[in-house]
Parts: structure tokens; sequence; C-alpha cells
């Protein structure tokens, strides 16, 4: 198939962008959405004109590294998928695509469809963990876990930190990020003693970082590859109204 | 060069407890003053990188990704072995050590691996402890799994995700050194040079991937935690930056590489579709737990597998090895399914077997498959457009996992002093051979429980002088760095980089993949001199130095693996028997199985650069087994 491409190009963080049109041309529907791109980007490059820059590592959906908007959808039309995942048959011979870069105050372009979410990371680094050294933890059996309990903090523990929320979201915010790291922790007894601590000092960096607050329009849920569940922001707002209240 | 394994002696069972107290130690309120690097933050590195800084070190951590969270730790699926014993099912401490130096071909160091072993029952406790969600049963206690080789359950596991899960527990702890600042993480950078100043490794040259800046860093000691080389095969499973650049750059400067060879190529991998393809993905080894593995007894049997009635099935594992089944090793998964396909018995007469779970499916319904292994399956579904509940999994093997690596010794130091080696950059644990969710205990077993300990020691004992980034070897690896990335861009050519990646792929998958001769060998060691002279001449690097730039820092990396492919064809020329992953065709017994020949290759071969002008040298550790008996390994 044929496929025409509206992509965005920008030098740096501080140039001015603009959408390119490329074609794609001879695309096989087995391709996946970056192998289609990998084509026009090796063409480019034979060209002797500089590529396509974007963000992409593990290419099976849980690296996380991969940020496309497609078409105005982060990681493109298919759902419960990264753009990694995304293939060609998805796609009809003689459409145009469009593909941007998430769009967020808190994620600066870097290059082209690259983006810098190392905000995220600032959010785990305010206390998205269970503060235990190594060889601290006391034999693994010891503390017996609900399996509901277990199978739902493991629902929020498969964030793969790809930021698609964040893209989706019209204010930009960070609560599904944030909330599914919260949530995660929180239904685990490990999770316990920092909890309430936890809650605010995450949620302080999150709005540290420029992120918007949450208006409850769920694209979140709706755009993640995961399909974390926007009751995520439900606890996390719960915790963090305990946490205020209590004066933690 | 000398290979000192450094071993303690004595009882197997004594040896790590006895040389954790033989060790010095570092005195609490020094151990700021002390500097230490890490390259990579998979579960190696992280797991080191996070519990030195919990220590009190002073780490400065590196990764090529743009967070310390997506190494690619973070794809294994199946799981991790661990000696708990809790389903009751008969396994120790020494079982697990057994089965590893048995599923490894008896190509490993027995002390190694019998800690590896012991310290096995730390990780789950760590990991739990942490906040890791492994699987548990209704009772609230951790579930199990069997794996390839063993006849015990003794895998841990998280859904398919288990290395996602395990990567996020090691990336929290990293995190909250981060915040505690005892750990300075460097995101988007990678490691172009080692510097070595009076034989220590003292520092490392790297490139911000982002505006392309060459930094110096001192250290006391470096840590490299940089992973496997199985790109060198174009297309694998590991994810698409992962290199050899760091390590082999840690080789040119006198580290030695050990068993080059040794790769694994995993029998259930999605098959290639077509020359566009970038990347091979995997279906964990879980699968074969309840998936079964055939293919049909006709040669160019082009009928739908529905087609097909059971009489005309060959279910050629179970058929050759009555009590593994469809649970034989990797290596021997892998080679079965090569030797049906070139019979031309392979699906539609390709390159692929079926993985049917039709009978499970049937006996325990699809809602318990799902929970198992809804993520793989739904994955295998949006590649493929098949739907694997109804139409069996087609699967071939790929190149997966790297058994060689930097050779380390006891401590994990390389022959570079002060170079210490993790997880799967190093060659230490698992000899010619793999055994599944090994990879995932080896590297947890590497950071959190053994480099926190020997890396203390060096630091007490080595008592190197202070070495800033002034010194001329420091001028001298950044000249280096930098004539080298300008050769490249200054390189007139006219084909892309990939496209002498993807010829180097197909040079090693013929002649150096899962089957190997010395005539093919030979070939592949001509081939890819030729090619190697033909990029520096030809190859097209797009761009500038100063910004981020793909292009570039793919070729540095297809530069590298332009030479280590040559490494891994002599080494697999100079090991004239089969072991493992490694099958020379001229080494095999009547039935086919390979042939392992103790006298005379009962030793790691470690390769000393000497220079670019000369060939390397093969030095040998020879191994001794006091506690597994070696026989021929049967799975029959």
């Amino acid at each position: 198939m044929n496929v025409t491409l509206k992509v965005w190009r920008q030098e740096g963080p501080n140039s001015a962008g603009r959408l390119e049109t490329y074609a794609a041309s001879d695309i096989s529907d087995h391709m996946s959405f970056l192998e289609m791109i990998d084509v026009v980007n090796e063409q480019l490059e034979a060209a002797g004109t500089d590529p396509i820059a974007f963000d992409h590592d593990c290419r099976e959906g849980i690296c996380g590294m991969c940020s496309m908007q497609i078409d105005g959808v982060p990681h493109g039309p298919d759902t419960g998928i990264t753009t990694c995942q995304l293939h060609m048959r998805t796609f009809k011979d003689g459409d145009t695509i469009t593909i941007e870069p998430w769009r967020a105050t808190a994620f600066p372009v870097v290059k082209d469809l690259v983006v810098d979410r190392s905000a995220f990371d600032r959010i785990i680094e305010a206390g998205g963990y269970i503060s235990v050294a190594t060889g601290g933890p006391i034999e693994a059996n010891a503390t017996p876990i609900n399996k509901a309990d277990s199978d739902e903090a493991f629902d929020y523990a498969t964030c793969i930190g790809c930021g698609a929320c964040v893209a989706a979201c019209k204010n930009a915010s960070a609560s599904l990020f944030t909330g599914a790291k919260l949530s995660h922790l929180a239904l685990l007894p490990q999770g316990q003693a920092e909890r309430y601590e936890r809650t605010l000092s995450m949620v302080a960096q999150m709005d540290l970082e420029g992120f918007g607050a949450c208006t409850n329009q769920f694209e979140c849920e709706a755009a993640c590859p995961k399909g974390i569940s926007v009751q995520a922001i439900a606890h996390m707002n719960r915790d963090y109204i305990k946490a205020s209240l209590s004066g933690r | 060069m000398k290979l000192d394994s450094n071993e303690p002696t004595g009882p197997i069972e004594d040896r790590w407890d006895k040389h954790r107290f033989a060790m010095k130690l570092v005195n609490p309120a020094n151990k700021r003053k002390f500097k230490v690097i890490v390259v990579g933050s998979g579960l190696a590195g992280g797991s080191a990188a996070a519990t030195l800084g919990e220590l009190g070190y002073n780490v400065d951590c590196f990764c090529y990704q743009d967070s310390p969270r997506r190494a690619h730790s973070i794809a294994a699926q199946g799981g991790i072995n661990s000696a708990k014993n809790y389903p009751n099912d008969g396994d120790s401490v020494f079982r697990l050590f057994y089965d590893t130096v048995k599923g490894g071909d008896y190509r490993s160091r027995e002390s190694n691996v019998y800690r590896l072993s012991q310290v096995s029952l730390n990780i789950i406790d760590q990991a739990v402890g942490q906040g890791v969600p492994f699987a548990r049963e209704y009772g609230g206690l951790l579930a199990n799994r069997s794996f390839g080789g063993a006849q015990v359950s003794r895998t841990f596991y998280a859904r398919g995700q288990t290395g996602q899960q395990l990567l996020l527990g090691a990336y929290q702890a990293l995190a909250r050194q981060i915040h505690a600042g005892s750990v300075t993480m460097h995101n988007r950078t990678e490691m172009l040079d080692l510097v070595v100043v009076d034989g220590h490794a003292r520092g490392i040259i790297t490139r911000n991937l982002i505006d392309g800046t060459i930094t110096r860093h001192a250290a006391d000691a470096v840590v490299l935690a940089t992973g496997g080389y199985s790109n060198v095969f174009f297309l694998s499973t590991n994810a698409m930056g992962c290199n050899v650049t760091a390590a082999f750059r840690a080789y040119k400067k006198g580290a030695a590489f050990a068993n080059p060879c040794y790769t694994q190529i995993h029998p259930t991998c999605i098959p290639v579709t077509g020359d566009y393809q970038s990347k091979l993905t995997l279906m964990s080894e879980s699968l074969r737990n309840d998936g079964r593995v055939w293919v049909s007894k006709k040669v160019g049997d082009m009928r739908p597998a529905s087609a097909i009635p059971d009489d005309e099935r060959d279910y050629y594992l179970e058929r050759r090895y009555p009590s593994f089944g469809n649970l034989v090793p990797r290596d021997v998964a892998s080679r079965n399914a090569k030797i049906v396909c070139d019979e031309g018995r392979g699906v539609g007469g390709g390159q692929a077997v079926y993985l049917d779970f039709r009978d499970v499916i049937a006996r325990d319904g699809k809602a318990s498959i799902e929970a198992k292994y809804g993520n793989l399956f739904h994955m295998y579904q949006k590649i493929t457009d098949e739907d694997p509940y109804t139409v069996p999994m087609r699967i071939f093997p790929a190149p997966h996992y790297t058994m060689g690596g930097l050779w380390v010794d006891y401590n994990l130091m390389s022959t570079v002093p002060g170079l210490h080696v993790l997880g799967e950059a190093n060659f230490s644990d698992h000899g010619s051979n793999r055994l599944g969710a090994s990879a995932l205990m080896q590297g947890l077993a590497d950071g959190y429980f053994v480099i926190p300990y020997t890396l203390g020691n060096y630091l007490a004992t080595a008592k190197q002088g202070e070495v800033t980034t002034d010194h001329p070897e420091f001028a001298a690896a950044e000249a280096a760095v930098t004539g080298r990335i300008n050769k490249l861009l200054n390189n007139q050519g006219s084909a892309t980089v990939d496209s002498y990646h993807r010829r180097l792929g197909r040079i090693m998958w013929t002649h150096c993949g899962m089957s190997r001769t010395d005539e093919g060998l030979r070939t592949a060691i001509a081939e890819i001199a030729a090619l190697r002279v033909e990029f520096w001449e030809n190859c097209s690097v797009t761009g500038s130095n100063g910004t981020f730039n793909s292009v570039l820092e793919r070729a540095g990396r297809v530069a590298d693996f332009l030479e280590l492919g040559e490494l891994m064809c002599r080494d697999a020329l100079e090991r004239r028997e089969s072991c493992g992953g490694h099958f020379r065709e001229e080494s095999q017994t009547a039935e086919g199985e390979a042939l392992r020949i103790d006298d005379g290759f009962s030793h790691v071969a470690a390769w000393e650069y000497t220079g670019e002008d000369s060939e390397p040298v093969r030095h040998t550790e020879e191994l001794s087994f006091e506690y597994v008996k070696l026989t021929q390994r049967s799975y029959k």
C-alpha cells in the first residue's frame, strides 16, 4: 500500500516546528508502524538528509519508549497497544497519516517526535517506592496477600510510563500515571507504612512539574496501552484527602 | 594474561560465606569518599547502583534510554528461578545449582553457580519487600510454575511481565537513591570508552545522545552492566538499542572476552515475515508448559493446522524426549525446530513450527489459559493478526541471549583491575546454554547480593590514589572517541548503516547461528573482514555530532558489531566440540544430538585483544567439576 505521512519536524527544543510531507510507498500491511517509518528513514538517509527522530527501543510494547500522536491519538487508532505494536493493516491504501510528538508543557520536545519525559522519573523519585534497603525484607511467604488485592495491585503496576495518558488529556494531567503507582503500592501490605507521605509528595511533585489537573474526562484510560483504570485517580484522590486532613 | 578465578576452596556450600568473611570492608564513613560508575540500568545495573547507593557509595549511573526504567530487562516475560521449594516438590539449593550446571552443558564455574543458587532465595524476599506483585495462590502465598530444563516448579512469575515488574522494583529502589542524592543518574548517555590508569579502570568517556557532548568521568571503580550482544545478528529479540559497544571498548582496553560464540537461540519467537523486519518478538518459554510443539509428518504440507488430523501430526519433542517433552532446554528445542524445518516439514514448508494450545484449552478452559498467558496471546494476535486461542501459534527460533561476555573472576572483576562486569554482560554463570528464568536471577544476584560485597573488598584493598579527568589517559581516550566519531561523519559513503548491519546479521545467522561448521566459520571470518573494510569506506552517516543523531549512534554500534562478529566466529571455530547453544556439525552423536568433548574443551576460552593489525589471543581457564558429574546431557 501507499500512504502519505505528515510528520512534525523540529530541530531542537527552541526551534519552531512544522509538518512535513513524505510518501511511504510499497508498504506491506504486515509491517509495524515503526518499520514503515524505518523504511522512510532509510530512504531519507540514503538521500543524505536527516531522518525523522523518534523514540523506540524494545518494539514489543513494554519499554514505554515509543511516543507518537498518530492522527491525534496517542499510539494510534488501535486500542491496548503502543505505537510499536500498531500494524499497517490498520490503515488503508491512500491514507494520509499525521504524526506528532506528545504535546504537554511538562514534556518539552527534544527533536521531531522525541520528547523529554524525565518529569515522570522525578515523580517516582519523590516517593514511588517502598523504602526497603537490599537485604532488609523478611521471608517472602511470611506476608500472605489476598489474591484479588494482589491482582488489582498488578493491574496498576503494569504502567509502562510512556506518557500517553498525558498526551491524551486536554489538561496534560499526569494523574493516571501518578495514581497508578500510588494505587499499586497502597494496595499491598508492604506499601502501608509510607502510604500517605508518599501520596502527598508524589502529588506535590506532579504539580511542580507543570502537569495539569484532572477534570474527569477519562481520555487517559482510553489511550492507555495497558488499559489502566481511572479508578487509580480515585484511589489517589481519596488518599490525598485523607493525608491532607490527618495533617500528614 | 593470567586468568585466576579467585574461587574460594573447601566445601561448596561454605565458600561464599567464607569468602564474605575474608573480604575487607569499607568503613561506613569512608564509603562516600569512593566514586563508583555503573553503566547500564537494567536488572544488574539498576540493582547494583541502588544497593551501592544505599551502602553510601557515591554512584554515577548511565543509561542510553530516556529513563533507567526502560532497560531491556523490562521485556523478560516468563519468570525468575529460586530454590525456595515452596511447592515441596524436591527442590533445593543444590538441585538448582545442579540443574544450572547441567543445563549450561558443563561449561560454567561451579563456585559461581552455587552462589547464584544460594542467593536466589534472597532475591524473592527482596522483590516481594519492594512490592513486586508476583503471582499468588488463593491462600495469598506465592505461586510457582515449571520451566524448561527442570523437573521441579521453581519459577516465580508476574503474568508474562516478570522482567518488567522486577525491573520496576529495582528502578524504584534506584529512584529512592537518586532522591537521596547518593546516585546521580545520566539518561540518554552512552559509554564510548573505558579509561585505564596504571592498569586500573579509573573512568569512562561518554557521549550525551541529545547534544553530542563528550564527557570524561573519573571514579575509583567501574561496573559494566550493559547487557548482551544478540543484535550482532541484526534480527533478535533484543531492543533496538542493545549493543556491545561498552563491553567491546573495555575488551580493547584489556578486558578478556570469554566464550563469545555462546549465544542462545530462543525456540519460541514469532517467525520472520519480510526484509523490512526490524526485530523478532519472543513468546515466553512458559508457553511450553501448556502448548504442544508439532509439525506435519508430511514434507511440504500446505494444509491449515485444523485440517491436519492428529495421526498426521508429529509432536517431535514429545516423541524424541519423552521424559522432558515440550520442556526440553532451549538449545535442544531450537535445534529440533531447525531440523524439522530443514526437512521441509515446517508450517507450509517454511521456517516455522506450531505451538498449539488446543488440548489444554479443551482440558482447563480458555479462562485458565487467559489468566496465565493473556498478555502474550494478546501480543501475538496484535503482531500476526491470528487468534492463538483458535489457531496454533507459529514459532521459530531467534537470537535472544548471549552467555558469552567479558571474563570475570569470582568477585565479578574482569582482567582489568577495578572493572567489574555484571549480568548478561559477563560470561559467568550459564555455561554454554542458559536455562529459562535464570537471566533475571543472575542479573539481580550480581547486582543486589554479590557486587556490594566484592566491590567493597576491591576498594578497600586496591588503594589507588586519586585520579582526575585531567590525567593524560582521559585526554587520550577522549581524543580517540572524537576521532572515531569524526571518521564516521566524514565518511562520504553511499550505503546506509542498517544495510551493513543487515548484511552482517545474515552472515552471522548463516554461519554462526544454530549450527556451525569449520568451513562456514572460515567463510564468515573472511566475509566479515571484507564487510568491515567496505563499511569504513562506503557507509553514509548523515547529520552532525552536536545534535540528536540516531544514525551516528547506530553507526558506532554497528562498527563494533563488525569486529565482535569476527571474534565470535573465531571462538566458534576454535571450539571444535558441540556444547549447549554452540553446535558444531562435526561433533554430533549418531542420533544427531550434540556431542561434547570434555577432554580438550572443558575450559573457558577468553580472548585478549592485541591490536588492530594482529589476531586476538585465546587463553583458557580450565573448569573442574567436583560436585556435578560430567555426563552427556540427556533429556530423553
